[in-house]
């Protein structure tokens, strides 16, 4: 039922994305107004048939990504589609590790800092965690790249893979663009081991603003349930401290931690575009800026509407997960 | 017999920003194996407080002095609580004494299954594997009486009845085998009928388990029910301590005496609701009732496609002017939703509901507005009730001035000091904000707010099931005071068949959204037709353990026709 929900959702969101872009004029004119004659420039958005109706636009537009069709770049001429996929996967591959760092950290501080409320752990904690969310991705990049790239030396300070690794995996039949399965497919633990070490960095730097978050948020709720009845009735059978918050308090608190997770997926998808132009992290978020740069209005549309669908689609599994968590409400 | 608690001159005060308040204060008692010792007292008399002491469950501001030794139940070992390290009170908690809780929904955790969190407790004392633990389990929720254990041991809490919860948390506290078990209210969020077979089930433990009992409550009819010995509480000190027989008819304390002088009998309203009705004009019968329902349904929507919940199928009442309708019933029989349709609250899906000569099915809110000062509407917490934000007079001001009665709350304050007068409330209340009243003093307040408008009806929605006996039996007199004095036609709700007799001119009995019988309190109390109501009444345990004991095996007689 929850499921046919998305349909509206992404449908809405599409449309937004399509009004919003087309209020400031067409992309030709956003692109090469100013640069060229006023005959020549009307002649090429007639060719392009940005003069018609904004409604038979809009029509014409929907048809096109239904069949999963979203132009072609204006800059590059490359097929949007191409884009989407290449770079999505460089995206959801950082905002995968991004979230474990934020799990790693932000979970089990959270339960800490619950347990110990109000003392000096929960204190310090709190302070960590607003330090960790009021940190702006690119300052704290920046800091990490200086301390452990420029002075230690320990870790590369951009991109994705270094030039012989990547060789190797382009030399892959079958390659599926996230670099860690592609890595893994080459046999090679030295391309593995370059691969990871590349994504240390920027998945700190992005995962430490959602681990803020996560901390904040498990703590809070923590105390919430441990306070219930429920927690005194398994303390009153003789249950030990570290389960009552392990296993009694957790998991009823997960249900609506999960929730907000589903929200923090878009700021994280929002934090990477920032992550990924101070990692030169090639990914939709990169490319998103760069041709934000280069006024390429449809390739910005397509990587914008893929974003959207990708929230949607986060947020009903993330319902489902809770619905899994809380018996009273599955289905 | 050997005793399993022995708690000596027991203090505990908890440390707050205004000082130290004491809560328990020098309370001395025993309880022996195979007995039920019942602690009674209001809220804030220390009986929760020293019940807690003896599982050690106090939060980190109390500071305790004195002794609770507790033995295991063979006898064999002693310990004091309060002098326990925390390994030693988890071992001690679950194996010698056990926790019953008042809220059996809240007592279980709602996200694992019954048989994981009674297994929890097993595996936290002995090395017992995990499949001799899930027979176990399924063996003592056999035992507590919940049908098909091997089948329900893996299910989730919510989806068994309060009842049953509250059989499985006795389940969680008998299956260590413990000397001693603390029933903290265990019967207060109950319905009655429901309340007679935990306080049956109580009995078994004792009984048949030979614990011993320590039965915290508020309920006198409950104590006689279930008691062998009383230590009534006032104020944090133990103010009478007597057999449960003895003290039911020779009480000694003054507390004791009025505590058991505020407990509502059934039967004491049917003297006055005949003389008010041979005060009524000739032509009364004839008057356009307040109230008139006619095949009322109402059904509360379904989510997407699901199909609705019928609250209320089929009911005719009616409540002509000046008149008290007493609506009892169980949680979820409707009443509620009754209540709420008359006030527009909640929508009329079928029948017929006139309010005051409207049609309630189909109303448009903006048809229904001028009514709603003619309707004055009381809430069964006081402490939710009132804006925290405002002052009483401001909020008992608020219905003069929504409806134009007076510009603004401090124009209005005459009438709102008249009005706190009539529900003798000081006149200097009215600047105090609600937290500051107590909360009986709230539901004057609350009451003095739904009079404010001089209502032809009003409907009071359980007003006096959040207060202590013998505040409640105040609020009660109060209310019929006004109702004489104001004159208004009233459908009070309650599940409480003996506060409703003290009011209702006559009495309609709702069950699962039908009503099964209506008539005077003469009529429904004294000689009932309908089954349930005949359960109803008979499980309702009155204060007086000889009389209680007769009724015992008529209830079981009954059950046993069903």
């Amino acid at each position: 039922m929850r499921a046919l929900l998305i349909i509206p959702t992404v449908f809405i969101l599409v449309t937004l994305v399509f009004v919003l872009m087309r209020s400031t004029g067409d992309p030709i004119t956003a692109k090469l107004g100013g640069q060229l004659p006023a005959d020549q420039l009307a002649e090429r958005i007639h060719a392009a048939g940005y003069d018609r109706p904004i409604i038979v636009q809009y029509l014409e537009y929907l048809g096109q990504i239904a069949t999963g069709n979203f132009g072609t770049t204006l800059t590059d001429n490359r097929p949007v589609t191409e884009i989407l996929v290449t770079y999505g996967a460089a995206t959801l591959e950082l905002a995968f590790y991004a979230l474990i760092v934020a799990f790693v950290v932000g979970i089990p501080f959270g339960l800490i800092a619950a347990y110990f409320r109000d003392k000096g752990q929960d204190a310090s904690l709190r302070v960590f965690a607003i330090l960790c969310y009021a940190t702006p991705v690119f300052f704290s990049g920046l800091l990490l790249k200086l301390v452990f790239s420029v002075w230690l030396g320990w870790l590369p300070v951009s991109g994705r893979a270094s030039v012989g690794a990547q060789l190797q995996m382009e030399l892959l039949p079958n390659k599926t663009g996230l670099y860690t399965i592609d890595a893994i497919m080459t046999g090679n633990p030295a391309v593995l081991g370059d691969v990871l070490a590349h994504a240390v960095l920027p998945a700190i730097a992005l995962g430490l603003l959602t681990a803020g978050v996560f901390l904040r948020l498990v703590r809070t709720n923590v105390i919430g349930t441990l306070s219930t009845d429920y927690v005194d009735a398994a303390r009153s059978r003789g249950v030990s401290e570290y389960r009552l918050v392990r296993k009694h308090a957790y998991r009823p608190a997960l249900i609506p931690i999960i929730t907000v997770i589903g929200l923090q997926i878009a700021l994280l998808l929002g934090g990477a575009v920032l992550t990924e132009t101070t990692f030169e992290w090639k990914g939709l978020g990169f490319m998103l800026s760069e041709y934000l740069q280069a006024r390429d209005f449809v390739a910005v549309q397509g990587i914008v509407a893929l974003l959207a669908v990708i929230v949607a689609l986060t947020n009903f599994i993330v319902d489902i997960i809770a619905a899994l968590i809380d018996p009273r409400v599955r289905y | 017999m050997s005793t399993v608690v022995n708690i000596e001159r027991l203090g505990v005060s908890f440390a707050t920003d205004a000082g130290a308040v004491k809560a328990v204060d020098d309370v001395s008692l025993k309880v022996e194996r195979g007995e039920v010792l019942a602690i009674v007292g209001e809220s804030g008399s220390g009986k929760t407080v020293t019940a807690k002491t003896i599982l050690g469950l106090l939060p980190e501001t109390a500071t305790t002095n004195g002794a609770v030794i507790l033995s295991n139940k063979a006898g064999t070992s002693e310990s004091d609580v309060i002098s326990l390290s925390k390994k030693q009170l988890r071992a001690v908690r679950g194996t010698d004494v056990a926790m019953v809780f008042q809220e059996p929904s809240s007592a279980l955790n709602p996200v694992y299954t019954v048989g994981w969190q009674i297994i929890e407790g097993l595996r936290a004392h002995t090395s017992i594997s995990t499949k001799d633990a899930r027979a176990k389990a399924i063996e003592i929720l056999g035992r507590v009486g919940i049908p098909d254990p091997e089948h329900r041991v893996d299910h989730y809490p919510h989806q068994f009845s309060g009842g049953q919860k509250q059989r499985i948390v006795i389940a969680m506290a008998l299956v260590l085998d413990p000397g001693l078990i603390v029933a903290d209210e265990p019967t207060t969020a109950l319905d009655v009928t429901v309340q007679a077979e935990i306080l049956d089930l109580l009995r078994r433990c004792r009984d048949e388990f030979g614990m011993g009992i320590v039965l915290i409550t508020h309920n006198m009819g409950v104590v006689a029910d279930l008691a062998d010995r009383v230590a009534v509480m006032y104020q944090g000190k133990v103010v009478e301590e007597a057999d449960a027989k003895t003290l039911f008819a020779s009480p000694k304390a003054d507390y004791t005496k009025a505590l058991l002088a505020a407990v509502p009998y059934v039967g004491t309203g049917t003297a006055s609701a005949i003389e008010r009705a041979a005060k009524r004009p000739a032509d009364w019968l004839e008057q356009a009732p307040v109230v008139e329902a006619s095949g009322l349904e109402i059904v509360y929507p379904g989510r997407f496609g699901k199909p609705g919940f019928q609250a209320v199928g089929g009911v005719d009442f009616v409540i002509r002017p000046g008149e008290v309708l007493g609506l009892v019933g169980e949680s979820g029989s409707g009443k509620t939703t009754i209540g709420r349709a008359i006030a527009g609250l909640t929508k009329v899906t079928g029948g017929s509901l006139r309010v005051l000569g409207h049609e309630m099915n189909g109303v448009r809110e903006r048809e229904f507005r001028p009514l709603r000062s003619r309707i004055g509407f009381v809430f069964q917490d006081p402490a939710s009730s009132f804006n925290p934000l405002l002052t009483i007079a401001e909020c008992v001001a608020e219905p003069l001035v929504i409806h134009g009665r007076a510009s603004n709350p401090a124009a209005a304050r005459k009438r709102v000091d008249e009005l706190l007068e009539a529900v003798q409330l000081p006149k200097a209340y009215g600047d105090r904000y609600p937290h500051e009243l107590s909360g009986g003093q709230r539901q004057r307040a609350s009451l003095a707010r739904s009079l404010a408008l001089e209502p032809e009806l009003l409907i009071a929605d359980e007003p006096t099931s959040a207060l202590d006996v013998s505040v409640q039996a105040r609020v009660l007199e109060l209310f019929a005071e006004l109702q004489r004095e104001f004159g208004f036609a009233s459908l009070f709700i309650s599940h409480d068949l003996a506060v409703v007799d003290i009011l209702a001119d006559r009495i309609a009995v709702l069950y699962r959204g039908s009503l099964v019988e209506e008539g005077t309190g003469a009529e429904v109390l004294g000689a009932p037709k309908d089954p349930y109501t005949q359960r109803l009444l008979a499980s309702l345990p009155v204060p007086d353990p000889v009389a209680q004991a007769e009724r015992r095996e008529e209830l079981r007689r009954l059950r046993e026709a069903v």
